[in-house]
């Protein structure tokens, strides 16, 4: 199924919430759901029989500049052999998003490189902590705005 | 060390064969850089070459020199791959476990200056240097068996010129 079919189902079920895909650019075609649906969408995507989206390739974070945050899903389906891209975009000042790892147990850590990373924060996440920087690193680290620290624990970060 | 303060300097002489005559000092150093026992801590690429360096066409256990999982065991911290934020707070504690006389070997670029992240890593430690002394540096990315043995001879060479009972 290509991108057009699965939004007319998508848009027949959830009637709003989930944008025209977007298919000029020169990457996958991706469609931009809100935030407090994505877990309903996402449930429906992995158990409709049309759809079988069983597989979370990938779950990213993203930047964009101009105080946006972003959330990008990459699902593939082994039984149908096709794949989508979701978006889910978020202000700078309020980064929540609802967890899809209920649904995909593989967005368990994902959300966590996520949250660590560039700070978008997982709602009903069940462990949600810094993946990849200590425990008590301050900052969110791929961000566009983030300054490297003078000194961690001590000792001199920069060269 | 401090038995080692009340030996005699004086030395009984033999004149019949089989009995060899040294000094404390020559006999303690010979068996330290004979038996360098080092630490199984290969943090990233470098530990490959560590790993091939000890098996069977570098060989090192020819030269005494093998793995031990415990700080307490070991003479040599080789600190091999990437020294993160993270794991240098542990890497401090375990220099300090570590019993006199300690050594520290730094393989490969990212140990000594923090290697190809210098630049813009912000969570590398540039140099293990950084936080505990280093002995021996080993330039190279990854350094070559040859040379992480020619780090090991150059160990050998300062161990064999100290004094454990005189302080230096």
């Amino acid at each position: 199924m290509d991108i057009k079919e699965i939004h007319g189902i998508l848009k027949s079920v959830f009637e709003e919430g989930i944008s025209e895909p977007v298919t000029d650019k020169p990457v996958d075609p991706y469609m931009i759901v809100e935030a407090n649906k994505i877990n309903a969408v996402c449930l429906f995507l992995r158990d409709e029989e049309r759809m079988q989206f069983d597989y979370l390739s990938c779950l990213s974070g993203v930047d964009y500049d101009k105080d946006n945050l972003a959330v990008v899903y990459h699902l593939y389906s082994f039984a149908l052999n096709h794949k989508l891209v979701i978006k889910v975009v978020v202000p700078k000042s309020d980064p929540k998003v609802p967890t899809v790892s209920d649904i995909w147990a593989a967005a368990d850590w994902h959300e966590r490189e996520a949250y660590d990373l560039i700070g978008v924060v997982f709602e009903n996440h069940p462990d949600l902590r810094r993946i990849l920087c200590p425990e008590d690193w301050e900052g969110h680290s791929l961000r566009k705005d983030y300054k490297v620290p003078e000194f961690y624990n001590g000792m001199k970060v920069p060269y | 060390m401090g038995i080692l303060n009340k030996l005699d300097t004086h030395i009984e002489q033999f004149e019949s064969g089989n009995i060899i005559v040294t000094s404390a000092d020559k006999l303690l150093n010979w068996s330290r850089l004979s038996s360098m026992w080092q630490m199984f801590f290969g943090l990233a690429c470098c530990a490959i070459e560590m790993m091939a360096t000890s098996a069977s066409h570098y060989d090192l256990d020819r030269f005494g020199i093998i793995p031990r999982p415990s700080p307490r065991h070991i003479d040599i911290l080789l600190v091999s791959g990437t020294v993160t934020l993270k794991m240098a707070t542990r890497i401090k504690r375990l220099w300090e476990q570590m019993p006199e006389p300690k050594y520290c070997i730094s393989m490969g670029s990212c140990a000594n200056c923090g290697g190809p992240y210098w630049e813009h890593g912000y969570h590398v430690l540039k140099g293990v240097d950084r936080i505990i002394p280093v002995d021996v540096y080993i330039p190279g990315c990854p350094p070559r068996p040859e040379a992480l043995l020619d780090g090991f001879l150059k160990l050998q060479e300062k161990i064999r010129t100290q004094s454990l009972a005189k302080k230096n």
